[in-house]
């Protein structure tokens, strides 16, 4: 198996996963009908977008593993999502944050991915592209209603992007994995995104009448499985069906 | 005119404009927004599709209880579409009912003080996994019995909307089904899940279709003007009648030892429904009333600096725009 490749893809869904799971955990309870819809349909993208990685991740692994083993049988230590997608959903602020420092990245990955040397990973991102744009668009605009709506939004949208702002620079970050199938043209080369990446996020916010924050402090290891808290309540739920009735079809 | 001249004059009118209106229902014409209407037919339908609109997005809450915990990423997408159709039922009835002259918000306030109801049956928790198959299975099946006839309700908009609703719950129905069948053909503990599920959602169903005819309130006016085809008995006769063979298939036991093949009726008999437990739950003391409300409420209030900003940022982007033009 080409394990280089497996821990490169591992690396991309994985996000998809946590923010998906993340996303997933507000239906129901929304601001509003509409941006309940909003979010949980993202949700259901991400999480399709999952299934086309990891039903892939599978077949090179060619071991019997399953897209649900993949997905729910890891260990903590071996989810390689950013820590940026496992913050929780402290309020809608957060979300929207969390969702918008995301999707600018995302977007700009996907856009990239297409144009990679293994075919199967770029006409998954040909499908994704279309879905994480109208992503991108959701956060954006919500990013500056909040940020020019009140006072109290603007404060509130404020904190949000300065408390995930650590959790930016981490996007760009390549294991060896990553560098390796760089080198092959499998991959994209996110160090070249970063410029650009802050250049639209500050644009934004600008727009939104927001700072963009100065701090140079940032945290690392998502992609090493080195997470925050958080992650390891997030895989309790998402795994307790397949741990507590192991080896069962659903 | 005397001022008794004119009110009776008034009153002939307004009766013959009720008498036209009830040629044209029962002429199976349409009545659309703008047609006049007795007060009684707005309130009524007011009331309905209300109820109907709010019991879609409380019934988001025991299903999304298990979103983040679907056993498969296949079964987990699928319940995310369901939600997801249901969130999307409730924002079509709503604005169905608004062209009766309320407003969103009105209905959320009565939806958030209790004076609207919402469907008894959200108000039972979701334990398992298994109780997604049988909400799908039988209250989204016991929801279509009561609702394929309102496709042909008087009301346009409420017959447009629930065409599309109809054939959503069908497949949610399917699905729900599905995931029985997955577990009652598994392991025994899945077939066990199955069977318990079934054991705690088949009384609340059949409670779900209503009141025995002889205590409904609501069925005589409500037949006249196409609200409902069929009384409660007789909807809850036809779910008994087409859900008991197919829990037979699968091999799950429907947990009424009453129930019982009646050749001359050819029909199902069953057994007692608990009334009491019924009226509890509608009252208000259900085992889950008191959350599913504080789930509804506390969305709403956190979400209430968010909807300030939406409202306030479109001001001020209309205010730029104005400034512009000048």
């Amino acid at each position: 198996m080409n394990n280089n490749l497996y821990n490169y893809i591992l690396g991309i869904a994985d996000n998809s996963l946590i923010l998906g799971q993340r996303m997933g955990e507000l239906c129901g309870h929304g601001p509003t009908l509409e941006t309940d819809i909003a979010c949980t349909n993202i949700s259901l993208d991400l999480f399709g977008q999952v299934r086309s990685y990891f039903q892939y991740a599978a077949k090179i692994a060619g071991d019997g593993r399953t897209e649900d083993d993949i997905a729910m049988l890891r260990k903590e230590r071996e989810y390689k999502n950013v820590l940026l997608a496992e913050q929780p959903n402290t309020n809608f602020a957060y979300t929207i944050a969390r969702q918008f420092l995301f999707d600018v990245y995302h977007l700009a990955f996907l856009s990239e991915l297409q144009n990679s040397k293994d075919l199967t990973l770029s006409a998954i991102a040909k499908k994704c592209v279309k879905e994480v744009s109208y992503h991108e668009r959701f956060s954006s605009d919500w990013v500056k209603r909040l940020g020019d709506g009140t006072e109290e939004s603007h404060l509130k949208m404020q904190e949000a992007i300065n408390d995930l702002w650590t959790y930016t620079d981490e996007l760009f970050h390549q294991t060896e994995s990553d560098k390796v199938m760089i080198k092959e043209g499998v991959a994209v080369d996110t160090a070249k995104l970063k410029e650009n990446y802050y250049k639209q996020v500050s644009a934004l916010l600008e727009e939104a009448t927001l700072e963009t924050p100065e701090s140079k402090w940032f945290q690392k290891g998502g992609k090493k499985g080195v997470h925050t808290e958080h992650l390891g309540y997030l895989l309790a739920d998402l795994q307790y069906m397949q741990r507590t009735y192991p080896n069962m079809e659903w | 005119m005397s001022e008794d001249q004119i009110k009776n004059l008034r009153a002939e009118e307004s009766l013959s404009l009720e008498a036209q209106f009830e040629a044209r229902i029962a002429r199976d014409e349409k009545i659309e927004p703008k047609d006049w209407m007795p007060e009684k037919y707005r309130q009524t339908h007011i009331r309905q599709m209300s109820q109907h609109a709010h019991s879609e997005i409380v019934g988001m809450l025991p299903e999304g209880n298990w979103i983040t915990r679907a056993p498969s990423l296949r079964r987990k997408v699928a319940l995310l579409a369901k939600v997801q159709d249901e969130a999307g039922h409730g924002l079509y009835l709503y604005s169905a009912t608004e062209t009766l002259g309320i407003s969103r918000d009105e209905m959320y306030e009565q939806l958030h003080t209790g004076k609207a109801k919402y469907s008894s049956i959200f108000n039972y928790p979701t334990l398992t996994w298994a109780d997604m198959g049988a909400i799908g299975w039988l209250v989204d099946g016991a929801a279509i019995i009561n609702q394929v006839p309102l496709c042909n309700t008087s009301y346009g908009p409420y017959a447009r909307a629930m065409i599309r609703v109809c054939k959503e719950e069908s497949f949610h129905q399917r699905q729900g089904y599905e995931i029985m069948i997955k577990l009652a053909n598994g392991t025994p503990e899945q077939k066990e899940m199955a069977q318990d599920a079934l054991n705690r959602w088949w009384w609340p169903s059949l409670m779900m279709l209503g009141p025995t005819d002889d205590k409904s309130v609501h069925t005589a006016q409500s037949m006249k003007w196409k609200l409902k085809r069929k009384t409660n008995d007789e909807l809850r006769q036809q779910f008994i009648d087409q859900t008991v063979p197919q829990a037979d298939l699968i091999g799950l036991t429907i947990p009424d030892p009453d129930l019982k093949w009646n050749e001359e009726r050819g029909s199902y008999d069953f057994g007692e429904i608990d009334w009491d437990e019924f009226w509890q739950v509608v009252k208000g003391h259900g085992p889950m009333n008191k959350a599913r409300m504080n789930a509804r409420v506390g969305a709403w209030e956190r979400g209430e600096w968010v909807r300030d900003a939406a409202m306030a940022h479109a001001k001020k982007k209309n205010n730029r725009k104005q400034k512009q033009a000048v």
